[in-house]
């Protein structure tokens, strides 16, 4: 995919991946939207992305909206300014995601709404925003979609049960749409450990040094994203580690 | 004919098939439109999605208004200015007639929005008091006009409808498409497709693009006002659009509409490639005039798609660029046998008319183009 001049919408991004991929696409000339539920949070991201990307020799522009991404109610919001700030959006990342009650409890210990918080912010909210942000994709037969996935995903681990759950059903998100609305194109892409304040609110004695940085696989994710065609579309990838 | 209370599903809706040629007339179900159209054929649709224009407001004495964006002069980016019908408190549960007129709002004033927007009154309108136009902005000065969209989109509400009890939500006026805020109402004929119709009508070789054009308000209560409707409105045929219907056109195939607002940016960036020798259209953007009717000659359109309205009515006349006043009648004696729902949110019907003429044979014909995205200097002046 085109980056430059490109409107492209991130979620969860005013911190770890999905800020870092914000800030890397507007230094290539993308014309970023980054959503983000806390304001305060979002405000000094886009600023941080703004003046990055005023360094950069083509870079792009960043916008913020501040909105839950787990509610309804917000989704058209969401579409209908990003689309009054930057056009056509080509390219979406669902980076935003809850691990739901910390410590990570037993799957038996979850409480039924805690399960369906995590659930409408890591499934159901990406389903309801690319419902609304992939329909002109398929009028303009162009667009990707990236849904960023975790081991947990594949794997199961005690404690992470909500979030694996919603994972995996995002993955197959990903590949449900891909089979129906080729040739816009969607992705899971597990992005590895990475040192951030969700790894850190899920196993807060990890070692920090053997994680990756959020700005290195963010890069690594751009790469991606300018090469995404020759993907098979659905894929789940995997970024690897450091 | 009854107006439909309640969005119609797609499940439940049905086309009346008008040919105006032929005079047949026949109803099928929405999902049926592909077996309707034949391989060749291009469908455009509208790309706009739906604005909250319905702001509820106070004067800085206190008075409640409500703002109701007519159109917008700028919808992208950093300026947010509208024109905007001024209503007396209330809401659309009271019939227009009921409510109170609006207290009087001058140049210079600040209405408050809920708690964070304001709109800035910079200009009112010759044709009447009720009309002016507004910038938003945040109560807090130099906010970013992402900020100033988003607290648009919170305090905002669709425009509802008198015969609609329950509320309409964000969710119940887009389309499946929907991209650019541009539109103030639905364009709702959108509503006979899903993304499923669109695979399909691909899958029988009939083209789908689309359009964006920022269809207006249908009616505002004031009468001087609802005169005028509609006011001049904002449209894009892009180059790639232009392209479809230039091959559908040499291939032979038609070119069907879906919603009215399509027949506008298509005729009128017919009429903005008229300067052209080869009758091919060319890629236009602008704001048009345009105004549909008996005497309108069609060079793109071949079909519309639309809502099925009483024959008092402006959308009424404007299906006469397509067929003569007789063939409409007897639809509309079908429309109430078949029990078919009318209004924005209802049924639909098809009507064929004689195929368009080719643009160069007609370069004459009415309607004029303004070159640059400006509101017309007949709805608002200072």
């Amino acid at each position: 995919m085109e980056i430059r001049n490109t409107g492209v919408l991130v979620t969860g991004a005013s911190r770890g991946l999905g800020l870092e991929l914000s800030r890397a696409l507007a230094r290539e000339g993308a014309r970023v939207v980054m959503v983000a539920r806390n304001a305060r949070d979002l405000d000094d991201a886009v600023r941080v992305v703004k003046d990055d990307a005023a360094t950069a020799a083509r870079g792009g522009e960043a916008h913020g909206l501040a909105f839950d991404v787990g509610s309804k109610e917000a989704v058209h919001r969401i579409g209908g300014a990003a689309g009054a700030l930057v056009g056509d959006i080509d390219i979406v990342v669902h980076a935003a995601s809850t691990l739901g009650p910390l410590p990570m409890p037993l799957l038996l210990d979850t409480d039924c709404e805690d399960l369906e918080r995590v659930l409408a912010v890591n499934l159901v909210g990406p389903f309801r925003l690319t419902k609304v942000l992939a329909g002109p994709m398929v009028l303009r037969r162009r667009g990707l979609v990236v849904f960023v996935s975790s081991d947990a995903a594949i794997s199961a681990y005690a404690g992470w049960g909500s979030y694996g759950v919603s994972k995996a059903a995002q993955d197959h998100l990903a590949r449900s749409l891909a089979a129906e609305l080729d040739p816009v194109r969607f992705l899971a892409v597990d992005p590895g450990e990475m040192d951030t304040k969700m790894h850190a609110d899920a196993m807060p004695d990890a070692d920090r040094a053997t994680l990756a940085r959020p700005a290195d696989v963010a890069a690594r994710l751009v790469t991606l994203i300018r090469t995404a065609e020759s993907v098979p579309n659905g894929s789940r990838l995997v970024l690897g580690g450091s | 004919m009854k107006p439909a209370t309640t969005p119609r599903s797609l499940r439940k809706l049905r086309i009346l098939v008008v040919d105006a040629l032929t005079g047949v007339q026949a109803t099928h179900p929405a999902r049926a439109l592909p077996d309707l159209l034949r391989a060749g054929d291009l469908v455009v649709v509208n790309d706009a999605a739906t604005l909250p224009a319905s702001l509820q407001a106070r004067t800085s004495a206190g008075a409640a208004v409500e703002l109701r964006i007519v159109g917008a002069t700028d919808v992208d980016g950093s300026a947010l200015h509208f024109t905007a019908a001024l209503l007396g408190s209330g809401d659309w549960r009271t019939p227009t007639e009921h409510r109170p007129p609006p207290p009087a709002v001058g140049v210079g004033d600040v209405l408050a929005i809920g708690d964070e927007l304001v709109a800035h009154v910079v200009a009112r309108s010759v044709l009447s008091d009720h009309l002016v136009h507004v910038e938003l902005g945040l109560r807090e000065p130099m906010a970013d006009p992402s900020a100033i969209w988003a607290a648009l989109y919170r305090a905002g509400r669709p425009v509802q409808y008198a015969h609609v009890p329950a509320p309409l939500a964000l969710w119940d006026v887009q389309n499946a498409w929907a991209g650019r805020p541009w539109a103030v109402e639905m364009p709702s004929a959108g509503r006979a497709l899903d993304i499923g119709t669109v695979l399909a009508l691909r899958a029988r070789g009939v083209e789908v693009v689309a359009i964006t054009h920022a269809a207006g308000v249908s009616a505002t209560g004031h009468p001087e006002i609802d005169a005028q409707l509609p006011f001049p409105e904002r449209f894009e045929v892009s180059e790639g659009t232009a392209r479809a219907v230039n091959r559908a056109k040499a291939r032979g195939g038609r070119v069907i509409a879906i919603g009215t607002s399509v027949v506008r940016a298509l005729e009128s960036a017919a009429r903005s490639s008229g300067g052209s020798d080869d009758g091919r259209l060319r890629a236009a953007a602008g704001v048009t005039d345009l105004l549909l009717g008996p005497e309108t000659r069609r060079a793109v359109v071949d079909a519309v798609l639309t809502g099925v309205h009483e024959s008092d009515t402006t959308h009424f006349t404007l299906l006469k660029a397509f067929a003569d006043r007789a063939t409409l009648d007897l639809a509309l004696a079908s429309a109430v046998r078949e029990d078919l729902l009318g209004h924005e949110l209802g049924d639909a019907w098809l009507v064929w008319g004689e195929p368009a003429a080719p643009r160069v044979a007609q370069r004459e014909a009415g309607g004029r183009c303004a070159p640059a995205p400006r509101v017309s200097g007949a709805t608002v002046a200072a």
